[in-house]
Order: C-alpha cells, then sequence, then structure tokens
C-alpha cells in the first residue's frame, strides 16, 4: 500500500503543470536548497574549531548543548512559518477501501522525508564525529549525543504539526506561550533558573550514559501518536480537510465614489487587499519595509555613496507599487475572462491600478519624511525617488504586466510563496531600481547633487504630464495580449 | 410568437473556424441568430459548444472567420461589451466578494446604481430561495449551484441585448431548474432579449428555445426551429449517434 502511496507521489510531483513552466524557478529553488546544504555542511564542519577558537576556555560540546534549546525553539519558528503537514492531498483518497489510519501513518511519515528534516543532519554528525575524534569522547557516547539531538529535531517537525492545527488561524491563542517564553528567558537573564543549563545538563547526561538517547526517540514516538490521534479524529471532509468559511459582511467604501469612472475598479481592488491573505501580508510588509532606511542612513559608509539613497528611495516609497505592482493583473486571474467580457474599457481598468498604487506611493512617501532627521539630502531625494516613481515606475510597471500570464490563488500565504513569479518579475527589476539609481551616480559623480535629484524628478513630471499618451500605449499591450493573458490565467495548479 | 418581432440580425458568424494543435474544433460556415431569438446550442462533450461561445465574447482569437455582434467585429472592437453579458463558469465570478457586493459591481459597469440593482434583485427572491442574498458569505464560500445563481443573475443586470449562458441548468437543483426555464421564457417573450443557451440536456433546451443548433465535432450538424416533436427528433439523433459510435467500435475490436 505504502508503494502506491510513493508512486502516486513521484506522479504528482512530475506531472505537475508547473514543472514543464517554471523550470527556471524549479532550478532557482534548487540552487537556494544547495546553498543551504552548503552552509550547514560547513557550519557542521568548522562548527568545532570555530567554538574552539573563539572560546578557547570552553569546552564546544558543552556550548553546544546549551545552545541547543534556543536553536530548536528557533527552528521551530521556521517550521511555523514555512512548513505545512500536506492534508488536503490526501482527499481524493478518503472513498477509497484504505484505513483511514494507513493514510494518516503515511502522512506522518512522509513528512520526516523533508528538505528541513535533512539540513540538521548536515550540521549534527559532522560536528559529532570531530568531538569524537577531537576530544577522544567514546564512540557509543557521541553516537548517543547525535541521536539524541535529531530525535529532538524530529520532535520539533511533529511539534511543529500539532502547533499549526491550533494557532494557525488564530495567532492571539499563542500569547501566553509567548508569555511564557519571555518569563523563562528573564529568568535566564537575571540567573534565577535556567532552562538552557537544565537542557544541556540532560545533554550531558547522555554523553555520560548513551543509552539515555532512548528518552528523545521515546519523546518522538508520544508526539508521533498524538499527532496521529488528532489527525485520525479530524480526518473528515467537515472538519480540517474543507476550507474555513469566514464571516463575510458586505462594504462599499462610499467615499470612493468622487473618484468617478474608475471608483467601482477602487472599491474591488481595496476588497482585493483587505479580504485575501495573500495581498493583505503586502500591507505590513511595506509598512515593515518602512524601517529599511534605518539600515542604511545612519551608516558612515554609506554617506559618501549618495546612489545608494536612491535605492533606498525608490525601495521605500515605492515597496508596495513593487510588491503589488508587478503581479498586476494577475490579482484578477480567478476572474479575468470576466472583467475581459465585461463592459470594461481597458484604459479605466489600468488608470484604476495606477491611482491606487500612487495613492500608496503619496502615503508612504509622507511615512518617510521623519528620515530628514538624517539631513534634508535625504528627504530631498526621498521627494524626488516618489516622483519617479510615480511618473516613470507606475507605467513601467503596468506595462510589464501585459506580460504576465501566470495564475495567483489570492487565498494562499505570501511566504516563500514564488506563485505568478515568471521571468517578467525578475527583469523589471532592472528599469525599476538599476536605471534611476545609474542616471543618479553619473549626474552626481560629474555634476552636482542638484542636477541629479533635478533631473529623477524631472524624468517623473515628464512622465506625469503624458501619463495618458502612455496608458494609451500600455493598454494597447493588454489588447494585443488578451488572449494569452486569459489563457494563462486559466491554467491552475502550481 | 417570433412572428410579432422584427427579424434582424444580430449575431452573426461567418467562416468562423478554430484550430488547436491542428486539430480543428470548431467550424462554422455561416451562422445567424436574430434579434430577440432565445437560441440553444446542443451537442456532446467536446462538440465546440464552450468554444463557440468564447470565440463569441472574444475570449479566444478565432483561426479564420469573424463574429459579427450588431454588426461589430467583436475581435476588433469593444463596442459590443455594453449590451452584451454573459456567465460561463465560476471564472465570471470574483470569489471575495459577497453576492451583493457582486451585484453592484457588475450593476456599476452598466451604469445602473444601488438602488436599480436592488430593485431588480427583488423580482429574484423566489429565484435565490434565500440562498444568496443577505448570507454574510463570499461568493467562493458558496456552494457550486447558488454560485451559478448568482452568475446567471448577474448576467442579466442592466438589460442587455444579448445574454450567452453556457450550461446555466447543470448544478442547479430542479426547482431552480424549473424557475430558471420560466425566467427565460418570461424574458425571450416580453422582451427583445437575444438569449444563447448551450446544455447537454435535450429537455430543457428543448422547453425554452425558439431554435436549436446540434453541434457535433466541432460542425453544425442539424439546425431545427422548435416544434412538438423536436426533442423525439433530438433524442434519436444522439441516440443514432451513439448507437452508431459502440457499431463502429465493436467492429473495430472485431478486427
Amino acid at each position: 500500500m505504502y508503494r502506491r502511496f510513493i508512486s502516486l507521489q513521484w506522479k504528482a510531483f512530475f506531472r505537475s503543470a508547473s514543472l514543464g513552466r517554471s523550470l527556471g524557478l524549479k532550478i532557482f529553488m534548487a540552487f537556494i536548497a544547495i546553498y543551504f546544504a552548503i552552509v550547514f555542511l560547513l557550519l557542521g564542519v568548522g562548527l568545532y574549531p570555530l567554538l574552539k577558537e573563539a572560546l578557547p576556555e570552553q569546552e564546544p560540546l558543552n556550548i553546544v548543548n546549551r545552545w541547543l534549546l534556543i536553536y530548536l525553539g528557533l527552528e521551530l519558528m521556521m517550521r511555523f512559518f514555512l512548513q505545512t503537514l500536506p492534508v488536503m492531498t490526501v482527499k481524493p483518497l478518503l472513498t477509497f477501501p484504505i484505513p483511514r489510519k494507513k493514510v494518516v501513518n503515511y502522512m506522518l511519515l512522509q513528512s520526516l522525508f523533508s528538505f528541513f528534516n535533512f539540513l540538521p543532519l548536515l550540521l549534527i554528525v559532522p560536528f559529532a564525529v570531530f568531538t569524537a575524534y577531537k576530544e577522544d569522547a567514546s564512540a557509543a557516547a557521541m553516537v548517543g549525543w547525535a541521536v539524541a539531538v535529531y530525535g529532538l529535531v524530529l520532535c520539533v517537525n511533529y511539534m511543529n504539526f500539532l502547533l499549526k492545527k491550533k494557532f494557525a488561524d488564530n495567532l492571539k491563542a499563542l500569547l501566553p506561550y509567548v508569555v511564557a517564553i519571555l518569563v523563562l528567558y528573564a529568568l535566564e537573564r537575571f540567573e534565577i533558573f535556567g532552562i538552557t543549563e537544565l537542557v544541556a545538563s540532560g545533554m550531558e547526561a547522555v554523553l555520560e550514559m548513551p543509552f539515555l538517547a532512548v528518552i528523545p526517540l521515546l519523546l518522538l514516538i508520544a508526539l508521533y501518536k498524538w499527532n496521529q490521534n488528532v489527525l485520525l479524529k479530524r480526518f473528515y471532509l467537515d472538519e480540517s480537510l474543507k476550507g474555513k468559511v469566514t464571516e463575510a459582511r458586505s462594504q462599499d467604501f462610499q467615499w470612493l465614489r468622487k473618484f468617478g469612472n474608475i471608483a467601482p475598479f477602487l472599491q474591488l481592488d481595496l476588497k482585493l487587499i483587505w479580504r485575501n491573505k495573500r495581498p493583505r501580508s503586502l500591507i505590513f510588509i511595506s509598512l515593515l519595509i518602512m524601517g529599511y532606511g534605518m539600515i542604511f542612513y545612519p551608516n558612515d559608509a554609506y554617506q559618501d555613496m549618495q546612489a545608494f539613497f536612491v535605492f533606498v528611495g525608490i525601495f521605500m516609497t515605492g515597496i508596495f507599487m513593487i510588491n503589488f505592482g508587478q503581479f498586476i493583473p494577475a490579482w484578477d486571474s480567478s476572474y479575468y475572462s470576466m472583467m475581459m467580457s465585461q463592459n470594461i474599457p481597458l484604459k479605466q481598468y489600468l488608470n484604476s491600478k495606477a491611482a491606487l498604487i500612487i495613492f500608496s506611493i503619496v502615503l508612504l512617501t509622507i511615512l518617510t519624511t521623519p528620515y530628514v532627521y538624517f539631513g534634508y539630502n535625504v528627504l530631498i531625494i526621498n521627494l524626488a525617488c516618489a516622483v519617479y516613481n510615480i511618473g516613470v515606475n507606475v507605467p513601467i510597471l503596468l506595462l510589464a504586466g501585459s506580460y504576465n500570464r501566470k495564475r495567483i490563488d489570492l487565498e494562499k500565504s505570501p511566504f516563500m510563496n514564488y506563485q505568478g513569479t515568471g521571468a517578467a518579475q525578475w527583469l523589471i527589476a532592472i528599469p525599476l531600481m538599476v536605471i534611476p539609481i545609474i542616471i543618479f551616480w553619473l549626474l552626481n559623480k560629474f555634476i552636482s547633487f542638484e542636477v541629479a535629484v533635478i533631473t529623477l524628478a524631472a524624468l517623473g513630471f515628464i512622465g506625469i504630464l503624458f501619463r495618458s499618451v502612455i496608458m494609451d500605449m500600455v493598454a494597447q499591450s493588454y489588447k494585443k495580449n488578451k488572449y494569452a493573458m486569459i489563457n494563462g490565467f486559466k491554467q491552475t495548479g502550481e | 410568437m417570433a412572428l410579432n418581432k422584427p427579424v434582424n440580425k444580430m449575431i452573426t458568424v461567418t467562416n468562423l473556424s478554430k484550430v488547436y494543435n491542428g486539430t480543428c474544433v470548431l467550424n462554422i460556415e455561416h451562422l445567424e441568430i436574430p434579434r430577440g431569438q432565445s437560441f440553444g446550442l446542443v451537442g456532446n462533450n467536446g462538440a465546440g459548444k464552450t468554444t463557440f461561445f468564447s470565440l463569441l465574447l472574444d475570449l479566444i482569437q478565432p483561426t479564420t472567420g469573424n463574429v459579427f455582434n450588431n454588426e461589430i467585429t467583436v475581435s476588433q472592437s469593444e463596442e459590443w461589451k455594453p449590451f452584451t453579458s454573459s456567465f460561463i463558469d465560476e471564472s465570471f465570478l470574483i470569489g471575495y466578494l459577497t453576492p451583493e457586493e457582486y451585484f453592484n459591481f457588475v450593476g456599476d459597469l452598466r451604469n445602473r446604481n444601488k438602488a436599480d440593482v436592488a430593485a431588480f434583485l427583488q423580482n429574484f427572491e423566489d429565484f435565490f430561495n434565500g440562498e444568496i442574498l443577505g448570507r454574510n458569505k463570499y461568493l467562493r464560500d458558496l456552494s457550486k449551484g447558488n454560485q451559478k445563481k448568482a452568475g446567471i443573475v448577474a448576467a442579466l443586470i442592466g438589460e442587455p441585448e444579448v445574454v450567452i449562458l453556457d450550461e446555466p441548468f447543470a448544478n442547479l437543483d430542479p426547482t431552480t431548474q424549473i424557475r430558471l426555464k420560466a425566467l427565460i421564457r418570461e424574458l425571450s417573450e416580453k422582451s427583445e432579449m437575444t438569449i444563447l443557451i448551450s446544455s447537454h440536456d435535450l429537455i430543457h433546451v428543448t422547453e425554452v428555445c425558439e431554435r436549436i443548433v446540434v453541434l457535433d465535432k466541432g460542425l453544425v450538424v442539424n439546425d431545427i426551429k422548435t416544434s412538438e416533436a423536436t426533442l423525439k427528433e433530438l433524442e434519436q439523433y444522439f441516440a443514432g449517434g451513439y448507437a452508431k459510435e459502440v457499431k463502429e467500435s465493436s467492429q473495430a475490436e472485431n478486427i
């Protein structure tokens, strides 16, 4: 039976619609995976000598033991955001004569073969081997240690699923636990009670009595059983396998009425952003990026490289423009045929998107004004960048949008989500960011700061002046690519 | 009834064909649909029904030929959009809107204000059967049948002259099917609306359409003015075609 499951899995991977279409993306992801694998391996090999050199008076193994809990905590956090149990894939199996327990077991066992579980192995094994070799620790002790640590890592794997079941839809419920962690941290900080010490002494005990490594393994089995029970209980269509239905409320943003004929689309876009996971998170990302200036402005190293400030300016005032604009009109992909057969003039549709983005640029620019604290130059550059964004980058992004062919599912989380990403998204960064930086850098270097800033702003103003003509051209491009877009947006599957 | 209407053409199709990878999926030499006609399209899977409707709406590009909607070439101008509306599949619904918001959005596009839309929706209280309006649900969370109801009604907002509905009866419960048939009959009798419907259900189409065109592998194989005998004729055609195919395949096996 398990063999059949595995063959299903195999087919699911190789026959997925995206394998052929986004091979480039797969290669990119593979590179990232290889990169992380190498980093972990190097760290695994180098950890012992590094620690020995940095803190010669302590034993590396002892340091690692004390940091173990923190490492596991971080790993749990990372997994919470990135790793999911693929529950949906088993939905078609429900009606087949397969014992439910088998399907659940398969799902849980399959999760062990995740990349997340492979990486720590690259860290633990070389370190254990190195330590055994250098410290004359007995092989048995180090094997016991490695087994115990890896057992704990796998415990994190299953703990994550339990946590996700409980908290994924209700992050607020996590609050008491966060408080508990903070309390533990405080106790540790003021040396009242050290939980990391406790874990460390546990690991020391394992080193002395390697058979104690069974304890994490027993914990692992217990967590597995717990997961199994939870899943078995919830393995019905109306429970976990069905999507959540949220209470809806009608809103109509009447105040947008004064925008005239683009008002209906603005209303639609605002609802799109508020009501769907992926675009909604863009707002938070945009606000987070506001802090970006803090990295560059106070840093003396960048004071002589004002071109960097152009990058920061374009990025901060245009972050929403970049994140939202690069997937226009893919945000509307799930109902694009309707948009194309309804009574919607393309130019009006595009103008409304432009209006929304321009509004975001203005708002973000206002939010960046406190950076004037780091000098008037910063403020002036940011203003020029905002004008450049409005006049030049907005039409470029909209034009690039007519080469979007990839569907976007609005309800998927944006973390590590490359759905909808194609060559267009990568290429677009060049004119968007690189060109203004080069223009500024050249003029600033060879003429003066004032000329450089004025040129950037002037380019923006030219774009604004000829907005109507430019938008006509953009609309033409949408018209030309219409059939290919409709067809592309219909292709479901990753 | 049809005699009372001024006969002028609403939709004209000339030399229309669509080829995918060398396979011709639709080839219609000439077809005219007069204003105000209720037009039914039947055929087996793969006969080209949805392809035909998509071509009418300029959602796919014809390989050859043209579609004229009220003398406007649909692939060249957008002028046909104000008086044409359609519901092909769920991709015509905006999942994150409530049905009310969706109706208002479509109303906006068709120059109807909220009050107009609300008054219009009053006529459909029976049809909705209390399952669409005021339920505080997004369209994406409605059942397939209820989504279809919302889509069909949205297609009727703003008194369009041409309405295109692909498989409107599929997924509907029996009560709604009966109500939808009554609705379509009423619309075609009392207004000048040209209604194009496709269906797998021969009984439904013969009940509501004045004219029925049968497509088979992209070709028009029959063009009937509906009468008492039409249902029998259609049933015989499809049963015969099926029997013939079975015979052929069994012959093929024997060889």
